[in-house]
């Protein structure tokens, strides 16, 4: 009974985290061109200016 | 060469301004002098494409920002300045022809994002519940049972509040208009179980069904998203189609200067110029020049008809061979177009009037749930005289009767035939016109365009000496007349004799046809009154070539036919329909296309408004229409037809007036959408059965009193699984050849998208 009272709520907060991170991937855009997103990968230099460049 | 290279150079820059006008008319504005513009861009389908189309285009000055999107097969431009960059004739170069879309058409679709955003918190809810019940039902300590079931009320409240909105609201505003829909007895469901659930967890019950409340809401909402996102797919692939209207027009202002305008901005009056291949925006009278109109959108002719000074044309007509100068009779919103707007408006109530399946089972279903709780209720009152008791038996009959079977029963089947139709080139635009497709009993087909591909076929090809076609097809080639393309279309393949005879002086006459020399000998290709004057013979008729003027060969000619336009009307009139031509062309023209399809049942030169008479009529005759067409003309029709099936070259209008849109040539995607529609409509059937049957044995169950959460989660999942498995035995429409290759979806929008480039 008593590691239920920190387990289930860190259960419930892992979900939580999770769900937020999804809510936030879809707000940010991230489904808007999954095909698009599969090949630029192929791309081998990255110009955009809204993608941060590495180096 | 001569006058003709000059014109046609002159034309050429008059078109590429006007086409960068109407980037920025159909371009949005965003903030400190940046606009942003949305292109369709069908071709593109691969990394190499995206990074072509995007240094290309981020190489014109001006562009800031170029983005591929590959799922929409769409670029947006964010460029600066007053002068719009030349974007379709960059991309022309590039080798990916697009064309403009609205400029909206690349914003976030909210209602998406609500229902996705629902689902994951319904998800979310729902899983960790039934997490925490199962615990419960293996027996937990009711110390535990109290914690986790006031766990799972916070869970479940939430899951209510944020997903649950979406049935309420669609409940709520169903019952304000004093109507019933299949949300208004998940509402009641969902909300008396909860609130039960909560009663119980206050005062310490052992039986909660927050589960059954959030599974309910998760369930139901993952068929509401498929159902979504399937519509969205088919509206985003229609709206992605060229638009045939101007959105602009170039005017001539009385000091000799021009301007670019919007259509809405043209007042009566005004002149406006027309190169060899602009539609016209307006109507209007000819003021300039002689031309050949191509009025198959606007009336359903498919021969074009001539253009002189003092003729006057209507708006959407398509300006064939020379330029036209025209003055403006009526602004854009008395024009023939709007005419056709508001007719289709007027026309639009039948189809409101339509009640959709589940909606009419909702309205059987709710009172008699509803009635047998509350027996429930009595009958356990009078019984056992605990009121408590009564009432959670009475929401277990709730609860296990809960339509969540009956909720899917519908969406479900429509969302795989909605993909099976896709997948065969067909859009379906909502789920209500695969009910009504599913009833109809006679199909009204226009003619040109719909039948015919709007396109001429010489006829008697085989009549005419082959060195005689081979003059004409040389000559022909030239031009940009439907019925010189179809001279050019015919012609033998080698001809060697004829390769290296130089054709001179070529002039083309808008209007009357065109004219060449060959070895000193005058050719002329046209109208039998012009080729053949010099002969005597001013009042000749028909299409001839003539050698200093004397005759040398005549042309017949008839609209060709669509692909397997025999075989659809064949199969449609083995599924029971009755066939029948409703046209606005001359009645000769229908007649023989009548003929060849071996449809008696044909009416020509009708009106819009004589076409929606006629659809009115068979509708009071207790029929349902299904009325194919493409034209301005049909589009009235389209609107007031039970159910309606455009092509996707169809006119705008047409095209948003249809719930079904099909891409591909082939005319049998009017028989595929009917099987499918049927099957899909048998199916839902098989599935309001299974529902029932299910009730049936749950509902004694449940009035019993034996119905404890474990049994109704149970119990709900098997329907539900039960009625997705009979909805994905569709088998209609599976095994047409290439229905599942992509790559063929692709090159049929490429087509056309870059018809209005001619």
């Amino acid at each position: 009974m008593t590691s239920l009272i920190f387990l289930v709520p860190l259960a419930l907060l892992l979900g939580g985290t999770a769900l937020a991170a999804f809510l936030w991937s879809l707000k940010s855009g991230q489904y808007e061109d999954l095909d698009g997103a599969a090949e630029r990968i192929l791309l081998d230099e990255e110009e955009e200016d809204d993608q941060p460049s590495r180096k | 060469m001569n006058g003709r290279g000059l014109v046609a150079a002159a034309q050429a820059s008059a078109g590429a301004s006007a086409a960068r006008q109407e980037v920025r008319i159909a371009s949005r504005a965003l903030e400190q002098g940046l606009h942003q513009t949305e292109l369709s861009v069908p071709g593109v389908h691969c990394a190499g494409c995206i990074r072509t189309v995007e240094k290309g285009l981020s190489r014109i000055p001006g562009v800031e920002h170029v983005r591929v999107n590959l799922s929409t097969k769409r670029v947006s431009v964010k460029w600066r300045g007053d002068e719009p960059p030349d974007l379709l004739d960059a991309l022309e170069k590039l080798g990916f022809p697009g064309h403009l879309t609205e400029a909206d058409a690349g914003r976030k679709d909210p209602e998406f994002g609500r229902l996705i955003r629902a689902l994951a918190v319904a998800g979310f809810s729902a899983m960790n519940i039934m997490l925490l019940s199962v615990s419960v039902w293996s027996g937990a300590e009711p110390t535990t049972r109290h914690v986790f079931h006031w766990i799972s009320a916070a869970l479940a409240l939430l899951c209510l509040v944020y997903s649950g909105r979406i049935f309420f609201v669609s409940a709520w505003s169903a019952l304000s208009r004093g109507r019933t829909n299949m949300d208004v007895p998940i509402s009641i469901g969902v909300c008396l179980a909860f609130g039960l659930s909560l009663y119980d967890t206050i005062h310490n019950g052992p039986h909660a069904y927050f589960d059954a409340a959030t599974a309910l809401i998760f369930f139901l909402l993952i068929g509401r998203t498929l159902d979504h996102v399937m519509r969205e797919k088919a509206r985003t692939a229609v709206r992605g189609l060229a638009r045939l209207a101007p959105r602009g027009a170039t005017i001539l202002r009385d000091d000799g200067g021009r301007d670019y305008l919007a259509v809405g901005e043209i007042e009566p009056g005004m002149r406006i110029m027309l190169a060899a291949g602009d539609r016209i925006p307006v109507d209007g009278v000819v003021t300039e020049g002689a031309s050949d109109l191509d009025c198959a959108l606007t009336s359903g002719e498919s021969a074009p008809r001539r253009a002189t000074p003092g003729s006057s044309v209507q708006a959407g007509t398509l300006n064939l061979t020379g330029p036209l100068t025209i003055t403006a009779s009526a602004r854009a919103e008395n024009s023939f177009l709007a005419e056709m707007v508001r007719l289709m408006e007027a026309a639009e109530g039948g189809r409101a009037r339509y009640r959709r399946l589940a909606d009419r089972a909702a309205a059987l279903y709710s009172p008699v749930v509803h009635s047998v709780a509350l027996l429930t209720f009595l009958g356990w009152m009078m019984a056992t005289g605990e009121w408590h008791r009564a009432i959670t038996v009475a929401i277990a009959v709730l609860i296990i009767t809960c339509p969540c079977a009956l909720g899917l029963a519908v969406p479900i089947v429509q969302v795989v035939a909605a993909r099976r139709l896709f997948e065969n080139g067909i859009m379906v635009k909502d789920g209500s016109a695969i009910e009504r497709l599913a009833e109809s009993d006679i199909a009204v087909f226009d003619k040109t365009g719909t039948l015919t591909l709007g396109r001429l076929q010489l006829v008697d090809g085989d009549a005419i000496a082959p060195r005689d076609l081979a003059i004409a097809a040389r000559i022909a080639s030239l031009s940009n007349h439907p019925v010189s393309k179809a001279i050019a279309a015919a012609a033998p393949p080698a001809d060697a004799g004829l390769a290296d005879t130089g054709l001179a002086d070529v002039v083309e006459q808008p209007g009357v046809g065109i004219e060449a020399r060959i070895g000193g000998n005058l050719y002329r290709l046209g109208r039998a009154d012009w080729a053949l004057a010099e002969a005597g013979q001013a009042h000749a008729e028909g299409t001839v070539l003539s050698r200093d003027g004397t005759l040398v060969a005549r042309f017949a000619f008839e609209d060709t036919l669509r692909p397997q336009a025999r075989e659809a009307i064949e199969v449609l009139r083995e599924a029971g329909l009755r066939i029948s031509i409703l046209s606005g062309d001359a009645p000769g023209a229908v007649t023989a296309v009548a003929l060849r399809l071996g449809i008696d049942d044909f009416d020509a030169g009708l009106l819009p408004a004589a076409k929606v008479g006629r659809l009115d009529d068979l509708a009071s005759e207790g029929r349902k229409v299904l009325m194919v067409g493409d034209g301005l003309n049909d589009a009235p029709a389209l609107a007031a037809a039970h159910v309606s099936i455009a092509p996707a070259n169809a006119a705008d209008i047409g095209r948003s007036a249809a719930d079904f849109v099909f891409l591909r040539d082939s005319l049998v995607a009017v028989p595929t959408a009917l099987a499918i529609s049927r099957e899909a409509g048998q199916i839902v059937r098989q599935n309001f059965a299974l529902a029932t049957a299910y009730n049936a044995i749950a509902l004694p169950i449940a009035i019993a009193g034996y119905v404890t959460p474990l049994v109704a989660a149970l119990a709900m999942s098997l329907s539900s699984v039960l009625v997705v498995a009979n909805a994905l035995r569709l088998k209609a429409g599976k095994n047409i050849p290439h229905a599942t290759d992509p790559s063929r979806v692709r090159s049929v929008k490429g087509d056309i998208a870059v018809e209005p480039a001619q």
